[in-house]
């Protein structure tokens, strides 16, 4: 009789041990969003679905990191990772991008 | 995949599911890396202490650096993050868990993680670092996720060798690679998944491992819960996360996360003059050598005497020989006592007790392999940022 908690309690655990529960996590909302500036809307539109505005915010500063370098990095994310981004919107993009990083 | 609204809704809806929850504040304060544009938050995450946040979407996070002062392992809730697709398993459950190992093999196997821990375990302590760790110190800048030197970690990581694996599924002549993808896709279906590829060799060698647990708990479910590759002495970006698919090829892998990310010059010591493009590029693969000051930090004022520096080593699976330690900026060198040997894939830790009178010190420390690899004074330079490992300085002022 006094041994039923113990069992009770081992068959518990055994049941934990056979069994390990679904893991379900929950991510953090988004600490950045896009810079207020003409156009910030088709950026939004066109980059966020597949990455958060820090992407963007922490890129590095200066005078190389204007024009040029925002084009290069928009036509990669075209080319190398397959953007669906209209023709229409990249000079959209380049120039909200080096207006406002 | 998802579509471009469950991303949205993802993106937007926080708690509302059941089991690790972020709770409280999400961004506590900030933390300016010591390089331009370095501002970024502190950020909690379930099963996570405060950490750097780099990204949030796909998460990245940076390991605070004072972590590395508490020893050679670095704890689960403070190790790095690092995704590259936005598609990031959130519901997984152990028991349907499966993988699968296909290709030029016998016998294809699926395999549970209950069958994965019924075979014999083995354990290894092992450094992982991102391939583009302490990128933003790289000078000109590049491009890539701007991280400081918080992008690596130690681990003592349990599981059980992809050659036992290899072997039960039977690799047929002929196999010269073996890929590696895991459960974390791409948002689009026109971005490449995130695949990654060893040659048959390295994968069957016994030391490249699938990893279930970690200091002697699961995964955490952001380093890649409930199995992930574990390739000591080479960069994190081969330790697939999450890891769900094995295939064995008779051919050299050659999808972008290879054939085109993730490539060094193929030049002596991997470098090129600062700004210009290589002719040619190969897979990165080992760690170059490194070592840090943990005990203070830059720009400092401590205490004028006796102090005892410390920090840890390491490289890329040769094992560190030495460290030397300099106060007057590279003049004069004095050897480092080392600490416990965790393995030659495991941070090593140093002391040296010094005495400093009232003055500016500028410290360097640097390490060296039983390869008789060492740590360059100035540093090199590459496009992508990757391989980082100029000697260290840590300016402090003594009074």
């Amino acid at each position: 009789m006094r041994y039923a908690p113990l069992l009770a309690l081992a068959g518990c655990l055994l049941l934990t041990a056979v069994h390990a529960a679904p893991v379900s996590y929950t991510l953090p909302e988004e600490t950045a969003d896009f810079k207020p500036g003409p156009n910030r809307d088709v950026v939004k539109a066109n980059c966020s679905a597949c990455h958060s505005a820090d992407y963007v915010q922490t890129q590095p500063r200066g005078e190389k990191f204007k024009k040029d370098f925002w084009q290069a990095e928009v036509t990669k994310m075209i080319k190398v990772y397959g953007a669906p981004i209209d023709d229409a919107d990249v000079p959209k993009i380049v120039e909200y991008l080096t207006a406002s990083y | 995949m998802l579509n471009r609204r469950e991303l949205m809704q993802r993106a937007g809806m926080a708690a509302l599911a059941t089991g690790l929850s972020a709770r409280g504040a999400f961004a506590l304060e900030t933390i300016t890396l010591p390089f331009g544009n370095g501002e970024r938050p502190l950020v909690r995450y379930p099963q996570k202490r405060p950490m750097i946040g780099l990204t949030s979407r796909p998460p990245q996070l940076e390991t605070p650096f004072s972590i590395f002062n508490d020893g050679p392992i670095t704890p689960n809730n403070a190790f790095f993050v690092r995704y590259h697709l936005a598609d990031v398993p959130l519901n997984i459950d152990p028991d349907t868990f499966t993988l699968e190992i296909k290709g030029k093999v016998d016998k294809p196997l699926k395999l549970s993680l209950r069958d994965i821990k019924k075979m014999r375990a083995v354990e290894i302590t092992a450094v992982n670092q991102c391939s583009g760790n302490s990128r933003g110190f790289f000078n000109p800048r590049v491009a890539g996720g701007q991280l400081g030197n918080g992008a690596m970690g130690c681990a003592r990581w349990r599981g059980v060798p992809l050659k036992a694996v290899l072997d039960m599924a039977g690799v047929q002549a002929g196999a010269k690679q073996v890929t590696f993808n895991g459960m974390d896709g791409p948002v689009s279906d026109k971005t490449p998944d995130f695949i990654k590829a060893l040659d048959i060799d390295h994968a069957s060698d016994g030391e490249v491992m699938l990893a279930y647990g970690m200091n002697g708990e699961d995964l955490p479910v952001l380093n890649g819960f409930p199995l992930r590759l574990v390739v000591p002495g080479y960069y994190g970006t081969y330790w697939v996360k999450h890891l769900n698919e094995i295939t064995v090829i008779d051919s050299v892998y050659d999808g972008f996360w290879m054939k085109s990310a993730y490539r060094i010059p193929d030049t002596p010591n991997n470098s090129v003059e600062p700004g210009t493009a290589p002719k040619s590029t190969i897979p990165i693969n080992r760690f170059t050598v490194r070592s840090f000051i943990t005990s203070v930090t830059d720009g400092a004022n401590v205490k004028a005497g006796r102090t005892k520096l410390r920090g840890i080593a390491f490289d890329g699976g040769k094992g560190i020989k030495e460290v030397a330690v300099s106060i007057d900026g590279g003049k004069t060198w004095m050897p480092a006592k080392l600490g416990k040997d965790l393995g030659k894939y495991a941070f090593r830790e140093w002391t040296l007790p010094v005495k400093l009178a009232a003055g500016s010190y500028e410290l360097k420390v640097r390490a060296t392999n039983n390869g008789g690899e060492t740590q360059p004074m100035e540093p090199l330079w590459n496009p992508a940022g990757y391989l980082r490992n100029v000697v260290e300085t840590v300016r402090v002022t003594a009074a």
